[in-house]
């Protein structure tokens, strides 16, 4: 009998190209996702070294980090964006690959269509030029983030030099408790073991919790993967993800899914297949949680305070503690529940899917924003938003003040017109709150869709738990 | 790329943990669709103040670290953001090599391919380095590649590990995609079967 294999051993092998000893892997890549910002360096490079894009055919180019949230008739005003936008058009047309351009209906942002087109399929080998690329892990993909040359690289060869990851299981027992959704979860974990415990390895999130997980919710687990250091983070496939991958418009049809089904079956680890690492999280251990600092590691319940330098042993955290506080504009002791908010995003690809926006539009109906705060839904995808307004939860959001965007990565990382001012304090359901993030001075405070509404009608955090919600939407 | 074999420069430190790639570059000037021209934006919002004066408390800001060709840093280096950016922006600055106790993957893996010789040594060691830069401003280090050795000018030495094909390839300035190109025909093989691959027919 075979030796018992991870799920992740097994997808890595079944991409071999080439081995030799003392030299990386040559992996197989099926799935090149393509954005404005990382890849126009890399069709350049092309151009001068006078190479071909192998496999268009593998390959998807949509446009998401810099575009516009406003209307998408007008011309985009920041001659700059507008510039790398048309750099992605016309490198698509000349090296054909398939582009969801800024007005059409498959556009948003890159790991929110993939899924939704079902370009992210288990077993897959999926990269990307941005760390955010573990999203599509959640579907048993072994999917990772690149840089600019590896953009190249796997234009030009469709593989990738690579040194075989380490594994790790992180098993989540128990249930979340209700009012708290996979963000928490997530936040949750990274700040129980830091922001680098999984440097060089990629996940496999297992136990009855992530089991319990729709496919949104996996998703967001495995987008925040890169915050807990890892290469990449996935969930064996199951009927949840056969589920949500049958009549998508790229995935297998009729007997063919059913075919593939048999396939994916077999993505799972094996019975007693060792990981290099393991830990394991109780998921029913943790309230809502909300970050204080400028790391996603640096976070906490809601129910606590904003911690003292002085709570940290290791001098290397404790000054880095002192430093985010400072940025962050907080005194120790504070209850994480009186912290004002000027501004509230609620979006991303960590949480602009619609579930995500359901999350939301339950606390937020029926309520309304505070006259303190200013806050705006950004849909992850065209397809998100289409399908929310069919919901009637655009109509939710506006009754209650909230601005109802376009499709993109908005405020998640700012870099189209959607900044917070100096000072500001925002409540955002992104994935990172590094200083200057979302605007320089800009005081980022990540949570999850429910707790962000909370804070935009409380007009300051809350525990989302003290919400009535009696409705269904 | 030009290859790295060894090199002797200016230590600039930054004592810092998590020093992220948003901090490295911030994304404002990741819009160029140039590789070149990121040195003058390298951690702009730490080196120049909200009205784009110069802040002069910054190590980068004051000679003659600003001549600095070897950075300092805390642990977990270049977390964050994919950009490239990062590392090319450090080049551009003029740095050749950045030493820490620790780094993110994507950024360790994406200056090996620019040139940028990210070498990571004992938290005890970066913290001594950073100590000895802060107080000899124009304090050099000599890194020898080959022999996987950081040197001082009184003559300590620093051994790091280095994998062996990233050191081959720094040491030739070799182009990947063409070794890559080299195997056409196992990526022909490969596809003949490549189970999991679906065309996009769009
Ligand atoms: S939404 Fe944010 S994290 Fe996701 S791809 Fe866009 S910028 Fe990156």
């Amino acid at each position: 009998m075979n030796r018992a294999k991870t799920l992740i051993e097994k997808i890595w092998e079944a991409h071999v190209v080439r081995e030799n000893p003392g030299e990386p892997t040559l992996l197989y890549i099926d799935l090149h996702l393509v954005h404005e910002v990382t890849s126009p360096q890399a069709f350049e490079g092309l151009r001068m070294s006078g190479r071909k894009v192998r496999r268009s055919d593998l390959t998807f180019a949509t446009v998401d980090h810099n575009v516009p949230t406003t209307d998408r008739t007008k011309p985009i005003e920041d001659p700059i964006s507008k510039q790398q936008i048309d750099t992605l058009r016309q490198n698509c047309a000349e090296f054909q690959i398939p582009f969801a351009d800024i007005t059409s209906q498959d556009q948003g942002v890159v790991h929110v269509i993939g899924p939704e087109l079902g370009l992210t399929l288990p077993g897959k080998t999926i990269v990307c030029g941005d760390s955010h690329t573990s999203t599509h892990g959640a579907f048993g993909a072994l999917a990772f983030g690149i840089g600019t040359s590896e953009v190249e690289h796997v234009l030009a060869t469709q593989c990738l030099q690579q040194q075989p990851p380490k594994t790790m299981e992180v098993f989540v027992s128990g249930k979340l408790g209700t009012g708290l959704g996979a963000k928490d979860l997530i936040l949750g974990l990274i700040a129980k073991y830091g922001t680098a415990f999984g440097t060089g390895h990629v996940i496999e999130y297992r136990g009855p919790a992530i089991e319990a997980l729709s496919m949104e919710e996996r998703m967001t687990v495995c987008n925040m993967s890169i915050e807990a250091g890892a290469r990449a983070g996935l969930i064996a496939p199951d009927q949840t993800t056969y589920n949500y991958l049958r009549g998508r418009r790229f995935a297998p049809e009729g007997a063919a899914f059913e075919e593939a089904v048999k396939v994916w079956n077999g993505l799972r680890t094996d019975p007693g297949a060792e990981f290099d690492e393991r830990i394991e999280f109780d998921a029913s251990s943790i309230a809502p949680q909300i970050t204080w600092g400028t790391s996603p590691g640096m976070g906490t319940d809601i129910t606590s305070r904003v911690p003292s330098p002085e709570d940290f042993a290791d001098p290397v955290v404790r000054r880095s503690a002192e430093l985010a506080l400072e940025y962050m504009g907080l005194t120790p002791g504070t209850p994480m529940s009186e912290i004002a908010v000027d501004r509230v995003f609620i979006g991303s690809c960590t949480n602009g899917r619609i579930e995500d926006l359901r999350a939301a539009a339950v606390i937020a109906k029926g309520r309304k924003v505070a006259k303190t705060v200013q806050a705006m839904v950004v849909p992850g995808s065209y397809k998100v938003k289409h399908q929310a307004e069919q919901e009637g939860l655009d109509i939710i959001f506006k009754e209650a003040g909230f601005e109802w965007r376009e499709p993109g990565c908005s405020m998640c990382l700012a870099m189209n017109p959607d900044v917070l001012q100096p000072g500001e304090r925002c409540a955002s359901t992104s994935n990172r709150n590094f200083e200057g993030r979302q605007g320089r001075d800009g005081r980022t405070h990540l949570v999850s869709p429910a707790m962000a509404a909370a804070a935009a009608v409380a007009g300051h955090f809350v525990d989302v738990r003290t919400f009535a919600v009696n409705e269904e939407i | 790329m030009e290859p790295f074999i060894s090199h002797k420069g200016i230590v600039a430190p930054i004592d810092r943990a998590n020093i992220d790639t948003d901090a490295i570059i911030p994304k404002q000037f990741l819009k160029r669709i140039e590789r070149s021209g990121f040195g003058q934006f390298l951690f702009y919002d730490w080196r120049f103040n909200a009205d784009q004066s110069v802040n002069p408390d910054f190590v980068l800001a004051n000679a003659p670290y600003d001549q600095a060709s070897i950075l300092v840093a805390g642990p977990n280096f270049g977390c964050g953001s994919s950009r490239e950016h990062a590392p090319w922006a450090l080049l551009d600055f003029g740095f050749r090599a950045i030493i820490a106790p620790s780094f993110a993957d994507i950024f360790f893996n994406n200056c090996f391919k620019n040139g940028v010789l990210p070498i990571t040594l004992p938290e005890s060691d970066v913290a001594l380095l950073i100590e000895l830069s802060t107080k000899n401003p124009g304090m050099m280090l000599t890194i020898d590649l080959k022999e996987q050795k950081v040197v001082r000018e009184d003559g300590v030495s620093y051994h790091f590990d280095v994998d062996e094909y990233r050191k081959m390839c720094l040491l030739e300035g070799l182009d990947d995609i063409g070794l890559t190109l080299q195997h056409a025909d196992a990526i022909d093989k490969y596809e003949q079967s490549a189970p999991f691959s679906v065309s996009i027919t769009a």
